[in-house]
């Protein structure tokens, strides 16, 4: 009985999966020079933001792909993707927005007009590359908070740009982070100006749309001295049947006393049962804590993508800062995910804690990978983690490679991680209570992600709780 | 010593070395293949070998000094005593224990290596391994015949002499235990305090239902390098304790693998290291879980003072259909001083679902709230931190089941200790 339950459960579909048909403008595909000047020519972008992505290109050509990563894939035809595209005409407000669009997100169950009513969130939707709306600018900017895309930034407001571009993620970090430095095509950046809290749930929305587009974010958040934010990004792709490249930047920077949240639902096409199609999702997520008490807060749900690679970490630089991860990630069906945080203790006093579940499903196989450094000069330094995995049936797999380098003594480094899947007993002693084994998988694995959950801001977690519900049905071992 | 000079090395010995032509050829064109391990490799991350793949560790010419030798020597025999000195069997400090084969390697090869050379080198454990395999000289051979419960626990005491010059041991050491047998064994590395290299290897047949306690106590002079690659196959439920206690050596390694090769089987590996000054320890170790209700506990421990360097790298894998599984594994830091550092990775890769694994791992100072309470209770500083060190140790120590080697252990901690404190 529990086996044909499974059976329904894992075998459920992509609900999101759907492609919205609008004519797009796209670079040809391939990656050259050229390229790179023409995405920077066609935003219109200053001399310095060329010579930046130049820069990025040419230390591009010198690196190799990382292959130590636990997933599997054949390898990427960098020459075979396109690294631009926008849908053709630009919208000047809400109501002009292409309804194929409007309804797309509709379908995502985030409208937004009615977020705009009801949510009180300021939505910057990326549909593709470029900036569709960006709602609640005037009401933000009465307050100096600048919240627009990037291209919109360079344009408006290229000092802060060109200040702190590259701060956190340098061009030279990382092979898609570089890649990334060099054909980025839009994101959102996100300034909080001294002493302001920003009074509503900043948040974007990214979908990869046209066929065989790579989508190369770049987010760039700072909160100045004793600012505060809260930032959600939510993505669902539509069904695709080759596998898309998704290689994102995100930047964070806290100031002296300032906090930065930052919260993902990641649900793209993970690809069908059999692994073919899904995407590919190469993302780099830093913060750094530069001022004094500040702090920044990772918190993520990754149910999505065919393979993830992900790593959001804090460089805790200033003295008394906090860095926390809290991650649920789920791999089901053929999903391979290999994502954790990395905490670098450099001031004195610093804090940090993790808290990652993983979930292993199908076949799925779920990687957790961490760095705790404690450097010499962070005092007192205390770290928290624990990681557990959940696995439900037989052919998946759960694995953790922490690693913690302590150098000074007076720091405190805890690690804990266990690994079970979900007891015949629990399961029994709910189904005695009258609840269904569908319920019943449901109700232990949202209790097991509580601690992650608790920490997303409201409307996400109950968005959560219900992918979570759809991409991981079948958990009975 | 370059790769040149370990294959020309070899080169130069393959005539007086004992039996298995084969296999040593094997084994050197691997090394060649190999190479001495880089910083690049995740393996070796941390542990840099170029001190000794920098110099030529060769093995000594002449006869080690006599007098020195007596002295290392000294104490009363074991009742069970197989000894060597400088990688060579030294059959006067050696007591044989009867109604169980232990003896040379080296002169079992010269008279019957059909008895050997099934067990050995079965399987790939990497260069140092490959080295020890072409040119190891001697060794051990322990083999306890079926259902045989051996009461003495067997010794195996390697030497080093203080050489003018630097010079190599590759011992070797072969123990099959077979079903229903037990034995309890206790390998010391102790010596000389010149520069040496010790790379040895161990290679354990755990038969069905057989129950093995390995404690092996590393205390090589100031400036050895001890490298040793143990590798343990368990058959269907049997049960085999590991007592890894690293104190010496300037620079020591540990790889210590594991197999679960039978249903039910049972291990637990425990390891402490103490190290001040630049000592640098690195334990690698690897649970295989290949079978079902398998059960593995691990504990390291490290007291880490001076600039010395602790490193743990332990993995448990848990195959697919190795169900019931019951793994924890644990490793605990223990910072005395800014200089000192801890790397710790420990590792799960589980392939099947119905399993119970656990791992944490610390890294802190004593705890100011425990010091303070002592200190409270009239205890002065140093007598309180060298209370709480030596408690943090005895988890590992109490293990230890060989009550003589335990006692010596205890003895030399607290002196350790003690003068640690004091400072």
């Amino acid at each position: 009985m529990a086996d044909k339950t499974i059976e329904n459960l894992t075998s459920q579909e992509y609900r999101w999966g759907f492609v919205t048909d609008i004519e797009a403008e796209t670079v040809p595909k391939g990656l050259s020079e050229d390229v790179v000047r023409l995405i920077s020519a066609k935003k219109g972008e200053p001399a310095w933001l060329l010579e930046w992505r130049l820069k990025a290109y040419r230390h591009w050509l010198t690196m190799k792909e990382p292959r130590w990563a636990n997933v599997h894939y054949p390898p990427i035809d960098y020459q075979d993707i396109h690294y631009y595209a926008a849908p053709k005409a630009k919208p000047k407000n809400l109501d002009e927005i292409d309804p194929e669009i409007r309804r797309t997100y509709e379908k995502l169950g985030i409208p937004l007009a009615e977020q705009e009513m009801l949510a009180g969130v300021a939505v910057d939707a990326v549909f593709d590359s470029v900036s569709v709306a960006t709602t609640f600018k005037d009401k933000l900017a009465k307050l100096g908070i600048v919240f627009c895309s990037f291209s919109d930034a360079v344009r408006e407001h290229p000092d802060l740009v060109r200040k702190w571009l590259g701060s956190v993620v340098p061009t030279t970090d990382n092979f898609f982070a570089t890649l990334n430095s060099a054909v980025f095509s839009d994101g959102s950046f996100c300034y909080i100006p001294k002493g302001v809290r920003c009074p509503m749930e900043l948040s974007t929305y990214f979908r990869i749309n046209a066929k065989d587009t790579g989508q190369f974010e770049r987010t760039l958040i700072i909160a100045e001295e004793g600012a505060y934010v809260s930032y959600l990004e939510g993505c669902t792709a539509p069904m695709r049947d080759t596998n898309q490249l998704h290689a994102a930047v995100v930047e964070l920077v806290a100031l002296d006393d300032a906090t930065v949240r930052y919260s993902t639902v990641q649900n793209w096409y993970p690809g069908d049962r059999d692994g073919k199609g899904g995407i590919f999702n190469f993302v780099t997520k830093r913060g750094r804590c530069k001022g004094r008490n500040s702090r920044i807060s990772w918190t993520q749900v990754e149910t999505g993508s065919a393979i993830t690679w992900k790593y959001p970490s804090c460089i805790l630089q200033g003295e008394n800062s906090v860095g926390e991860f809290y991650s649920v990630a789920l791999a089901n069906h053929r999903q391979q995910a290999d994502t954790g945080t990395k905490m670098i203790h450099i001031g004195k006093n610093t804090k940090s804690t993790v808290i990652s579940k993983g979930i292993s499903a199908g076949h799925g196989q779920n990687s957790y990978r961490g760095l705790v450094q404690i450097l010499p000069g962070a005092e007192n330094a205390r770290n928290y983690s624990q990681c557990d995995s959940l696995l439900i049936g037989d052919r998946c797999g759960a694995h953790t490679f922490p690693r913690l380098d302590v150098q000074n003594p007076s720091a405190q480094v805890e690690h804990e991680a266990s690994t079970s899947r979900i007891g015949e007993d629990q399961l029994f002693y709910c189904r005695q209570r009258g609840l269904s084994t569908e319920d019943a998988v449901n109700m232990i694995v949202s209790g097991f992600c509580r601690r992650v959950f608790k920490e997303l801001p409201m409307e996400f977690a109950v968005e959560s709780q219900k992918l979570l519900a759809v991409s991981l049905e079948g958990s009975v071992g | 010593m370059t790769k040149e000079s370990c294959l020309s090395e070899y080169d130069r010995l393959e005539p007086a070395l004992p039996g298995l032509r084969d296999l040593r050829r094997r084994a050197i064109a691997r090394f060649g293949e190999l190479g001495f391990p880089t910083g690049r490799e995740e393996e070796w991350r941390f542990t840099d070998v170029s001190p000794v793949a920098e110099r030529d560790f060769p093995h000594p010419d002449e006869e080690p000094d006599a007098s020195e030798v007596e002295e290392l020597a000294s104490g009363p025999l074991a009742k069970s005593q197989l000894a060597f000195v400088d990688g060579l069997y030294a059959p006067e400090f050696s007591s044989p224990p009867h109604g169980v084969t232990a003896e040379s390697l080296g002169d079992l090869l010269d008279r019957n290596p059909a008895a050997v050379e099934p067990f050995l080198g079965r399987t790939d454990g990497g260069a140092f391994a490959a080295l020890n395999t072409a040119l190891f000289r001697d060794g051990a051979f322990v083999r306890v015949p079926r259902g045989t419960a051996v009461a003495e626990p067997l010794h195996l005491i390697f030497l080093s002499t203080t050489r003018a010059k630097p010079f190599a041991a590759h011992p070797r050491i072969l123990a099959v235990v077979e079903e229903g047998a037990s034995i309890r064994i206790a390998e010391c590395h102790a010596g000389g305090t010149s520069p040496h290299l010790t790379n040895a290897v161990v290679e354990l047949e755990v038969g069905e239902g057989a129950h093995v306690d390995w404690s092996k106590i590393q205390r090589e002079g100031p400036e050895a390098y001890h490298f040793a690659t143990v590798q343990v196959r368990q058959a269907r439920g049997s049960v085999f304790a590991s007592h890894s206690i690293s104190l010496g050596a300037a620079l020591s390694r540990n790889d210590l693998g594991v197999l679960l090769d039978g249903e039910g089987a049972e291990c637990s590996l425990d390891g402490l290291y103490e190290l001040g000054g630049t000592q640098l320890a690195d334990n690698h170790t690897t649970i295989d879980h290949a079978k079902p209700h398998g059960t593995s506990r691990e504990l390291y421990k490290g007291i880490l003072d001076g600039r010395s360097r602790g490193v743990f790298d332990g993995r448990i894998v848990v195959r697919p259909g190795a169900q019931k599984t019951d793994a924890i594994q644990t490793n605990r830091n223990l910072l005395l001083s800014a200089g000192a550092l801890a790397n710790t990775k420990p590792q799960l890769e589980i392939f099947a679902n119905d399993v119970k694994c656990k791992h944490g791992a610390t890294i802190g100072k004593l705890d100011p709230d425990v010091l303070f309470y002592l200190r409270s209770r009239g205890i002065g500083r140093e007598e309180a931190q060298r209370l709480l060190i030596h408690a943090f140790a005895c988890e590992v120590l109490d293990a230890v089941p060989v009550a003589e080697v335990r006692e010596r252990l205890e003895e030399y901690l607290l002196d350790l200790v003690s003068r640690k404190a004091g400072v």
